[in-house]
């Protein structure tokens, strides 16, 4: 692995979007940055820029509004980057998929890399995702299909 | 024009390489020291390198080329400053081109469109505004008990800097902490994980220009805790221990207090730090009379 993967590896900045959530996921993120969880410990920091961000985590359904931020977001950042989905909404719409205004997961607006499940979704299981993703990031886009944690 | 011998240019070569190590070695400390306040783990020593060269890697996505070019001229002339305090050349000048290069990063913040960038662009003005005369009156009194501006003089004296400038000192500290946004103070940008109006004057920055950035912030931090040294150089290593217990001292500030406004940063700064100063060179001028 070259200086330059490892250091992609050792440093990813996180930035988090609530695409309309009812919280509960948004919670279990911010709970993966306190003492308990401690996420610093892999170098990950939540970062609340696009530009500077590595890593886009997005939790609740896409929906007619949040899906042109979304997209806007997604766009800022630079390349390499990963989308990770947490919780059931972000993955395929959740108990809102039948609603008018929503679009279902957010893979209908940006190329989700991982999806995490869970309602809420628990903090080792974000965890998880987001260091399944970070293999994903020296595959510069490369994308051989979508992956839940635990299942490669 | 003297030309300059040949192991003066090996020593600021030198000192070029090892800035950014001691640097980015300083604030991976920082960082796990300000995670242990915390009751966190933080993030391993070598976690700033990381960073850095992730940065380096990642594709640089800018608005137009004014900001680039004047990303560069802060990281150049933040260099130059570290090269003339290796030099133990004028410290009046080495301030000014302190001052030129956070005017670079000031350009950079207005050189784009982004409010959030303005925002941390104007606050960084303000960091300036009362960071500046600090520096600047620092290298007059100085001036007034050295009888130069040349760094070399401060080696030449028998008592160390400090017993003379003891106040002036204590200015500096405070200059630090304001050029190297420590809480109270960090009013343009924060490393911290509550956030002034998105990321302030490197919200638009990205890839290897927040990397250059980042980079011109190692090198001002070591030139700046180079300047504390000069207040006890004989024996050196003195010097070396007071600027590293002024920084440690700054940590543990940055932790301890909210960030506070600029309107306050300015007040703090004008009437205490700079009067401060003031005090010391009326002191020193009565005595010395």
């Amino acid at each position: 692995m070259g200086l330059l993967s490892l250091a992609r590896v050792r440093s990813p900045w996180l930035l988090h979007f609530d695409c309309g959530s009812c919280n509960g996921c948004d919670i279990e993120i911010l709970a993966c940055l306190t003492p308990v969880y401690d996420v610093e410990r892999f170098g990950i920091v939540n970062m609340g820029n696009p530009k500077h961000a590595d890593l886009l985590v997005v939790t609740g359904p896409a929906n007619r509004r949040s899906a042109r931020v979304l997209e806007n977001l997604y766009e800022q950042m630079p390349r390499p980057k990963i989308v990770v989905a947490v919780g059931a909404c972000a993955c395929s719409g959740g108990v809102f998929h039948a609603c008018p205004n929503v679009l279902g997961g957010v893979d209908k607006v940006v190329p989700v890399d991982i999806y995490v499940p869970g309602c809420a979704a628990r903090p080792e299981a974000i965890i998880d995702g987001i260091v399944l993703g970070l293999g994903r990031l020296n595959g510069n886009g490369k994308r051989d299909g979508a992956a839940a944690p635990g299942q490669s | 024009m003297n030309s300059i011998p040949f192991d003066t240019l090996l020593k600021v070569a030198l000192a070029l390489v090892l800035a950014p190590i001691c640097g980015g070695l300083l604030t991976g400390l920082d960082r796990i020291l300000t995670a242990r306040l915390q009751g966190r783990l933080g993030p391993p020593l070598l976690q700033p390198f990381f960073d850095l060269i992730k940065l380096f890697g990642k594709e640089p996505i800018t608005s137009n080329r004014l900001q680039r070019a004047f990303i560069w001229g802060h990281l150049a002339m933040t260099m130059t400053s570290l090269g003339l305090l290796v030099m133990l050349d004028d410290l009046l000048a080495l301030t000014i081109i302190l001052g030129f290069a956070s005017v670079c990063l000031v350009l950079a913040g207005f050189a784009v469109r982004s409010p959030y960038s303005y925002f941390g662009a104007q606050r960084e003005l303000m960091v300036l505004l009362s960071c500046e005369p600090i520096l600047l009156l620092f290298a007059i009194a100085y001036y007034l008990d050295t009888g130069s501006f040349l760094a070399s003089s401060a080696l030449a004296l028998k008592t160390p800097l400090l017993a003379a400038l003891p106040l002036a000192y204590l200015g500096l500290v405070v200059a630090l902490a304001m050029k190297t946004r420590k809480s109270p103070f960090d009013v343009s940008t924060s490393h911290h994980a509550h956030q002034e109006l998105v990321k302030g004057v490197t919200t638009e920055l990205s890839g290897r220009y927040l990397a250059m950035a980042e980079l011109a912030q190692w090198y001002e931090l070591t030139v700046l805790l180079g300047l504390i040294a000069l207040f006890w150089p004989r024996p050196l290593w003195v010097g070396v221990l007071l600027a590293l217990v002024s920084y440690l001292a700054l940590i543990l500030l940055d932790n301890a207090s909210a960030r506070l406004t600029w309107r306050w940063m300015v007040r703090t700064s004008w009437s205490v730090a700079v009067s401060a100063i003031v005090l010391n060179m009326i002191g020193l001028y009565i005595l010395r009379r």
